[in-house]
């Protein structure tokens, strides 16, 4: 009883906190410019916001700078959302809670968002929150409008109160910017500032060095001739490191798709053009289970590993039991029964949930990146695939050195009546690798489902890459498909930036029919008794 | 007097029933729909397709056209273009239709043009596209590269202050002319060299890791850098999704996306692509009674409330009037009276404004501005003051600028040099 009057109380006095909140005054014309439905009336709201720097205003321009004001269109009366997630308004006249009510929001534009930031840049570069102060110096070092620094006074008067390191030298960075901008500052104090611009040494940084190179002091222009060669050198390696990235994430995204192929095909000897629907079915898979638990994504991703092996590994032993079984030894007709059932699996599924491509959410951890020097960084997403496609190759090793079914699946591709002789029942092998095969496919899906789109024509556009990893490789060896789709994916990283995509993409073929025709059983070609066929 | 009653009787029964049958032959009038259900472009078409079984429907509740009912002819072309060719001479040969309104891609419309000039048909083409082009048999009720790129690439210099363009493409016909146009333009407006920068990519190109660092580099030289896209469907999410890892936002550097619209945004997670720009004639969040009532309307026939509308529809809803009022005015469908009636026929558009066929077979048509919001919707940013009439042949391109469209007498003509007062291709009759 006690505790619930309690709560009582403290719920009231809450009201009371939201009645006791000084009432916004907001003039008739502001008001009307803010509730219009046209986003350039919001130019003079910000304008006349603007003239009056108040503690109220300023947060409001804030409100309307994350998009939380919001106007009744009938009456124009204002109101601010609680935040995003909520349902709440508080109607800005007096301070009312009102929930549930269908309100217009008042938007801004990029551009009128930058405006407001450059007006609230200086408060933010002296409010008492830690975190805002580091945001807003980052942005004033980002930013390349020379209008919206301080003046030198201004930031000299912040520095000498900033008490946080990491801040303070961030402000140092700026405040050598501007000086080095100036016609007046002395030589000693220019090369002091070069040190410190050369060591941060972003692109502003950069463009500030390459002005000075031309100062009429030679002591200071050959000092910011030879930091900025530093920085460019610097620059040089992180852009070849971050080539070879790229190259190695396309190149694990060529592996993924190409290792079930190197399996069935590699392996068997079937050429399965619906490889590719196989792999959407395993992106598919990622949707649904998003759709069925949309509190928990990343669960539902780790979940849809098992489950997307589970369907694409079904729907490919239905493909080898009722078709490709029946054209054993007969390639023409089983590419052609293959590309068949591609297109009847993409016509499916463009039926069944329509043809348009689906939202497949990307969980908190594997947005953004990493960063791994000053000016290398490396996407989150990409990352994880590379590292997820060296798991699944180690696991199907594992499987196919280790396992009494490697072990079958290797004895029927070596020579197949010998094995059987050997009491093995070669049609349930077939059945088993192609299934191994298919599940592959669809992890593969999964991680395709995190960098690419989810819809019908997923598959087509890896079955062509995947079967010239797999024939670069060398058909039957995984090591083969392993190295080749990462050379692929290398050599096609560092020539897109020298021959443009289109180009590099024929570069590369040209280069593999050519390495074909010397070497036609690609890179790592079966030896000894295993070749013979 | 028995004799002449029974064959009195009988003449009756006779004219009547030839009477029925003519009734039968005749009291609907056949409109043609080709869109891809099936293939690759299915994801765009389709819903043209429903809009279009909608406002025949509507039309049919208000009593039809000239006293008769309206009947929907859908084929599917399924994104295969010859059989464009192949469905437009079935439906305008065999089902006789009296108008068409199909294709989407500029390729199927370059496909069926021979066909509709031969068989002297009618398409209403409802895409944007990259001009060049003005057939005596189609109205285009998309926008012509003036009605869309040139506004844009003004807002983007004026408002914006870009003063670095990275124009991003697919490898086809529509980004290769549009950028052709844009860089004239931009060179005759004192852009350097060195400072525009053109990258195609293959159709549904998803690697986009080098191409983004490439842009991240290109925009870090000081100077206000923008990215014009004219990249095509599949290839924008992964495009927009690397921007976002690699930490560049439409404040740093926004990308104008020519191609990008309600639909397309409807299947994926618009948080990465958030401030950035896409410019077109109409958009769905669009503050107007008539835009509201469409989207009730079509959300009530499709059975489905969250539907989005997007350009090409309000083309279509535009075409669609347009040949109404047309019709109406020559009392025939016969497509040689339609087509002399149509030019400076007039009908409101969504957006508020009025679409007027032009001489040329364009319209005109307002130029909006919009960011993409993290609900997958447009807010304007910019408009322009009043229309734009649609010009069929770019003033930005040695080949083009003195070429004129006219299909009214006394020029009768798609591509009439204006200096040596020709025509380069075929005529009227």
């Amino acid at each position: 009883m006690r505790k619930a009057f309690c709560m009582l109380a403290a719920v009231l006095l809450m009201s009371t906190a939201y009645a006791g909140e000084p009432n916004y005054e907001l003039s008739e014309s502001l008001k009307a410019s803010l509730a219009d439905s046209k986003v350039k009336s919001r130019d003079q709201a910000i304008a006349m916001l603007a003239e009056d720097l108040s503690e109220q205003h300023i947060s409001l321009l804030g409100k309307l700078k994350s998009g939380l004001v919001y106007a009744d269109a009938a009456t124009s009366e204002i109101y601010i959302r609680e935040d995003a997630a909520s349902d709440c308004y508080i109607r800005l006249a007096d301070a009312q809670q009102i929930c549930g009510i269908k309100l217009r929001r008042s938007g801004v534009s990029t551009l009128q968002k930058k405006k407001i930031e450059a007006l609230l840049l200086s408060s933010s570069l002296s409010s008492s929150d830690p975190e805002k102060r580091a945001a807003a110096v980052k942005n004033l070092l980002e930013s390349e409008a020379q209008s919206e620094i301080p003046s030198e006074q201004i930031l000299e008067q912040i520095i000498s109160k900033e008490n946080r390191r990491d801040i303070y030298l961030n402000l140092k960075v700026a405040m050598a910017l501007i000086k080095s901008a100036d016609e007046k500052t002395g030589p000693q104090e220019l090369i002091d500032c070069i040190d410190i611009l050369e060591d941060y040494g972003n692109a502003r940084c950069i463009s500030a060095l390459a002005a000075l190179k031309n100062h009429p002091n030679p002591e200071v222009a050959s000092h910011a001739a030879s930091a900025a060669a530093n920085l460019e050198f610097k620059q040089e390696v992180a852009d070849f490191f971050e080539k070879i990235f790229f190259g190695l994430s396309l190149g694990s995204v060529l592996v993924l798709a190409a290792v079930g192929l190197a399996i069935t095909f590699g392996v068997m000897g079937v050429i399965n053009m619906a490889h590719g629907e196989l792999i959407m079915l395993g992106a598919y898979t990622v949707w649904g289970l998003q759709q069925l638990m949309p509190q928990s994504l990343s669960t539902a991703l780790f979940l849809s590993i098992p489950c997307a092996f589970m369907v694409s590994a079904s729907v490919g032993m239905l493909i080898e039991h009722l078709v490709i079984r029946h054209l054993s030894g007969r390639p023409l007709e089983t590419l052609l029964a293959t590309f068949g059932i591609s297109l009847i699996l993409q016509q499916l599924v463009r039926t069944l949930f329509s043809p348009l491509n689906r939202a497949v959410a990307t969980p908190e951890f594997l947005q953004g990146s990493v960063q791994i020097a000053d000016n290398l960084s490396i996407t989150c997403n990409r990352l994880s695939i590379i590292f997820f496609c060296l798991f699944v190759f180690a696991v199907i090793l594992l499987v196919m050195k280790k396992t009494r079914l490697g072990l079958e699946v290797r004895a029927v591709s070596q020579n197949r009546p010998i094995a059987r002789a050997m009491g093995i029942r070669a049609q349930r092998v077939d059945l088993m690798t192609f299934g191994l095969g298919s599940g592959i496919a669809g992890v593969a899906g999964v991680a395709l489902s995190q960098i690419t789109n989810v819809g019908p024509n997923l598959g087509q556009s890896y079955i062509i890459d995947s079967f010239m990893v797999v024939v670069f490789g060398g058909s039957g060896n995984l090591f083969g498909t392993l190295a080749g789709g990462f050379i692929m994916g290398i050599a096609n990283k560092l020539l897109e930036p020298v021959s443009g995509a289109m180009l590099s993409k024929i570069i590369i073929l040209i280069a593999l029919i050519l390495f074909i025709q010397k070497h036609p059983r690609g890179l790592f070609p079966q030896r000894g008794r295993a070749a013979e066929d | 007097m028995k004799y002449s009653f029974t064959k009195l009787a009988l003449a009756a029964m006779f004219s009547l029933n030839v009477f029925c049958s003519v009734q039968a032959a005749d009291d609907t009038i056949k409109v043609g729909i080709m869109h891809s259900l099936s293939g690759t472009m299915a994801i765009s078409e389709a819903s043209l397709k429903d809009e279009m079984l909608m406002l025949i429907d509507e039309q049919n509740k208000k009593g039809g056209l000239l006293g008769k009912k309206l009947e929907a002819v859908v084929v599917d072309p399924a994104s295969d273009w010859p059989l464009f060719a192949e469905k437009s001479r079935e439906l305008l040969t065999k089902d006789k239709v009296a108008v068409v309104f199909g294709c989407w891609t500029s390729v199927s419309r370059k496909a069926v043009l021979p066909v509709f000039e031969e068989l002297n048909g009618l398409l209403f083409y409802p895409v944007q596209y990259e001009g060049e082009e003005s057939s005596r048999n189609i109205i285009y009720t998309g926008a012509a590269p003036n009605q869309q790129s040139i506004p844009a690439i003004d807002y983007l210099m004026k408002d914006i202050g870009v003063k670095r363009w990275f124009l991003a493409g697919t490898d086809y016909v529509f980004p290769r002319t549009a950028n052709k146009i844009i860089e004239a333009y931009l060179k005759q407006h004192g852009v350097a060299d060195e400072d525009i920068m053109i990258n195609y990519t293959p159709f549904g190109h998803s690697d986009w890791q080098s191409i983004v660092s490439e842009i991240k580099a290109f925009g870090s030289a000081g100077k206000k850098t923008a990215v014009v896209s004219t990249l095509n469907g599949d290839a924008n999410v992964p495009f927009y999704k690397e921007l976002a890892n690699q930490g560049i936002s439409a404040a740093d550097i926004p990308v104008m996306a020519f191609s990008v619209g309600e639909e397309e945004l409807s299947g994926i997670d618009t948080t990465p692509l958030e401030g950035h720009l896409a410019a077109w004639n109409y958009f769905q969040s669009v503050d107007n009674k008539d835009n509201a009532e469409f989207i009730k309307q079509f959300r009530a026939f499709t059975k489905n409330p969250k539907r989005v509308t997007n350009d090409p529809m309000e083309a279509h809803y535009i075409g669609f009037n347009l040949w109404v009022k047309a019709v109406e005015k020559a009392g025939s469908t016969d497509v040689n009276k339609v087509l002399d009636a149509i030019v400076g026929v007039k009908t409101p558009n969504l957006t508020g404004g009025m679409a007027e066929v032009l001489p040329n077979h364009h319209i005109t048509k307002p130029v909006l501005i919009g960011e993409i919001q993290s609900d997958g919707q447009f807010q304007v940013v910019w408009e322009t003051e009043q229309e734009v009439k649609g010009d069929a042949w770019s003033d930005y391109l040695e080949g083009s600028k003195d070429l004129i469209s006219d299909w009214t007498a006394p020029v009768k003509c798609g591509n009439f040099n204006v200096k040596t007062k020709k025509c380069l291709g075929s005529q009227s009759k």
